[in-house]
C-alpha cells in the first residue's frame, strides 16, 4: 500500500505548478476551511463574553475580551460533569462487553468454522445495517419491561446492538490474516482452543482490537437516540443528550455555555482520535472494504 | 467433557453465545416486536390490542406523514448526491501529493468523529436568525441586505439541514473512497496516459470502474444512515417549521415518545423498512463487485 501510494504520484510532475495550485491546493484549502469552521466558531463562541456574542458591531471572527465565564457556569452550575462521567462509564462498559463478545464470536465464525458459520457471518453483517431509529420504539418497550428504564444499564445493554456487529465484522477480517499454521503448531503441542485464542490469536490481533475499541468507544460516546429515549433523569444523561435537552432554556439561548458544552463534550473523542488516527481510519475503512 | 469442548460445533456455538444472546434479545426481537407494535394501538404505559392495518391506513392518509416521506426522500437524495460528489472530489484531492498529507487526512475526518448532536448545535448557532455569522458575512460583502432566516422558512430549513448533513458525511465518504483509490495500481494510469488518454478519460475509464465496488458499499451505508437520520433534525429544527423538515424517524419519535402513541410510531418506523431493503438490494444486485474487476472474465 505504501509503495502504491508513493508511486501514484509519479505522474504529478506532468502538471505545472500554477495549474496544480488551481486544481489541487485551492480546492483543498476551501474544503479544510469549511470542514473546520464550525469547530472554530464553537471555540470562539465559548470564550466570548455575552455582550460580544449579541453585538453586530466589530469583527465577530475574533474574541476581543476572552472569558472563562461560560466554562465556569457549565462546570459548576449545571450537571455537565456528571454527564461526562455517565458517558464515560456507559461508553467504557459497552465497549468492553462488546469487544469481549465480538472476539469470541469472530474467532468462532472465522476459525472454528462450525457448521452454519457462514450464515452466522452474513447475519452479523445484516445486523450492522439495522439503523437504531427503527429499533428505539420496541427497545423502549423492552427496556421498560425489564425495569431498566432510566438506568445506565438500559444504555450499556442496548449499545452492543450496534457495536457487536461492527466489531465482529472488523475482527473477522483481522483473524483471517493470521496464518493457520500458527494455530496448528499450538494444537500439536497440546494447547486448548482457549489457550490458542488468548495466547496466540489475541496478541497478534492487537491492532484490530485497538481499531475496534476506538471506533466502538466513539460510537457509544456519540449515540443519541437511545440515550434520549431511555433516560429521563438529568443526573444520568449522557453528554450529547444532556447538552441538547438541558442547556437550552426557554427562548433565551445561552450560546456561550451551549458552545462550551459542545466543545468539552467533543474533546474526549477528539483527543482519543488524535492519538489513534491510523487505527481509527483502519477500523472505518476496514469494515467497509471487506 | 474435554472432548466435547474440542468439538468445533459445540465450542463454536459456545463462543458465539454471548454475542448471539445480546443480538437476539436487543436486536432481532425488537425488530419483530416493532413490526408487531405497528399493528396494535399500544400507548405508553398501556398494552395494546391488535388493530390490523389501521395504523398504516391512517398514516397513508395523514398529510404530516406524507410530508415526512417527501422530506425524507428529498433529504436523502439531495444529501447523498452532494456527499458523493464532494466526497469523491475530496478523496481525489487527498490522493494527490501534497505537503502535510497525513495531518490533512486526520483533520478532514474531524466532523465525522465528533458527536453529531453537538456539532449540530454549532450549526444551530451558525443558522441563528438574528446573530448568524453567515448572514453577517454576506451582509458585509453586500450580497444580501437582510439576515437570512435559515431555519424559519420551509425550503431554507430543508437546504440548511441538508448542508449540515453533507458537512458531517463528506469526510466519511472521502476517507473510504481514498482507501479505495490507494488500491488502484498506478501502472494502469501510466498505461492509459501512454495510450494518449486525457486526465478526464483516465478518471472515467480507469479510476471510476475500479472504484465502483467500494462506491457501492460506501453509498449504501450513507443512504441508509441518511434515510434514518434523527439527531441532526432533532437538534436543528425538531421537524419544524410547519413540519417541513420532519423525517420519518423524527416523526415516529415525536408520535411515539412525547406523543405516547407507541403503536403509531412503530408503524411509521416499520414503513421505513421497505425503503431500506430496496436500497440494500439495489446496491447488492446493481453495483456489486464484478469478476472482471478482480481480473477475471466477465
Amino acid at each position: 500500500m505504501k509503495v502504491a501510494a508513493a508511486d501514484s504520484q509519479s505522474m504529478s510532475y506532468l502538471q505545472s505548478l500554477p495549474r496544480r495550485v488551481v486544481t489541487v491546493y485551492v480546492p483543498l484549502v476551501v474544503f479544510v476551511i469549511v470542514l473546520l469552521f464550525p469547530f472554530y466558531w464553537m471555540a470562539t463562541t465559548a470564550f466570548k463574553p455575552d455582550a460580544e456574542l449579541l453585538s453586530r458591531e466589530g469583527n465577530p471572527f475574533w474574541v476581543h475580551a476572552p472569558t472563562l465565564a461560560h466554562f465556569h457556569k457549565l462546570l459548576f452550575e449545571t450537571p455537565f460533569p456528571e454527564w461526562m462521567l455517565n458517558t464515560m462509564i456507559v461508553a467504557f462498559v459497552a465497549t468492553f462487553t462488546s469487544l469481549a463478545a465480538s472476539v469470541l464470536a469472530a474467532y468462532a465464525i472465522e476459525r472454528l468454522r462450525f457448521s452454519g458459520s457462514r450464515q452466522v457471518g452474513l447475519a452479523i453483517f445484516l445486523a450492522y445495517l439495522v439503523p437504531p431509529s427503527i429499533l428505539f420504539i420496541p427497545l423502549a418497550a423492552i427496556v421498560f419491561k425489564l425495569g431498566l428504564f432510566d438506568t445506565r444499564f438500559a444504555l450499556i445493554l442496548t449499545y452492543p446492538t450496534f457495536l457487536i456487529p461492527f466489531a465482529t465484522w472488523l475482527l473477522m477480517g483481522y483473524f483471517r490474516s493470521i496464518p493457520y499454521e500458527l494455530e496448528e503448531c499450538a494444537l500439536i503441542d497440546g494447547a486448548s482452543r482457549w489457550q490458542i485464542l488468548t495466547r496466540i490469536i489475541l496478541p497478534l490481533a492487537v491492532p484490530g482490537l485497538i481499531s475496534a475499541g476506538i471506533f466502538a468507544f466513539t460510537l457509544s460516546w456519540n449515540e443519541f437516540i437511545y440515550a434520549l429515549t431511555f433516560i429521563s433523569s438529568s443526573e444520568i444523561k449522557t453528554v450529547p443528550v444532556g447538552v441538547v435537552t438541558e442547556l437550552v432554556e426557554g427562548d433565551v439561548y445561552h450560546w456561550g455555555s451551549l458552545m462550551a458544552g459542545a466543545l468539552l463534550g467533543s474533546l474526549p473523542v477528539a483527543v482519543i482520535y488524535s492519538f489513534f488516527v491510523e487505527y481509527y481510519v483502519a477500523g472505518m475503512t476496514g469494515a467497509v472494504k471487506e | 467433557m474435554e472432548r466435547l469442548l474440542n468439538n468445533r460445533n459445540v465450542l463454536g456455538w459456545l463462543f458465539l453465545l454471548p454475542a448471539a444472546a445480546l443480538l437476539l434479545i436487543f436486536l432481532t426481537y425488537p425488530l419483530g416486536l416493532g413490526v408487531w407494535l405497528g399493528f396494535t394501538d399500544t400507548k405508553v404505559g398501556r398494552g395494546g390490542t391488535w388493530i390490523g392495518w389501521d395504523n398504516f391506513a391512517y398514516l397513508v392518509g395523514d398529510s404530516v406523514a406524507q410530508l415526512s416521506l417527501f422530506n425524507t426522500l428529498f433529504y436523502t437524495t439531495a444529501a447523498s448526491i452532494l456527499k458523493f460528489g464532494l466526497g469523491l472530489w475530496l478523496a481525489l484531492l487527498l490522493n494527490e501529493h501534497v505537503p502535510f498529507k497525513s495531518l490533512l487526512r486526520a483533520i478532514v475526518l474531524l466532523p465525522f468523529i465528533v458527536p453529531t448532536a453537538l456539532s449540530a448545535l454549532a450549526f444551530w448557532w451558525l443558522y441563528d436568525a438574528q446573530f448568524s455569522v453567515l448572514s453577517w458575512t454576506l451582509t458585509k460583502l453586500g450580497w444580501i441586505h437582510q439576515y437570512i432566516d435559515f431555519l424559519g422558512d420551509p425550503w431554507n430549513a430543508r437546504w440548511s439541514t441538508v448542508a449540515a448533513n453533507v458537512w458531517r458525511g463528506v469526510p466519511f465518504i472521502a476517507i473510504c473512497l481514498l482507501a479505495g483509490l490507494q488500491t488502484i495500481p498506478p501502472s494502469l494510469h501510466e498505461a492509459a496516459a501512454l495510450d494518449g488518454a486525457t486526465g478526464w478519460q483516465c478518471f472515467r475509464y480507469v479510476t471510476l470502474p475500479l472504484l465502483t465496488p467500494i462506491i457501492a458499499v460506501v453509498m449504501t451505508f450513507s443512504v441508509l444512515f441518511t434515510f434514518t437520520d434523527f439527531q441532526l433534525i432533532y437538534v436543528l429544527t425538531r421537524g419544524g417549521p410547519l413540519n417541513s423538515t420532519h423525517l420519518m424517524a423524527t416523526l415516529s419519535f415525536q408520535r411515539a415518545i412525547p406523543g405516547g402513541a407507541l403503536g403509531e410510531g412503530a408503524a411509521l418506523a416499520t414503513l421505513m423498512i421497505p425503503f431500506l431493503l430496496s436500497a440494500i438490494l439495489f446496491s447488492y444486485f446493481g453495483l456489486q463487485r464484478r469478476t472482471w474487476q478482480q481480473g477475471g472474465k466477465d
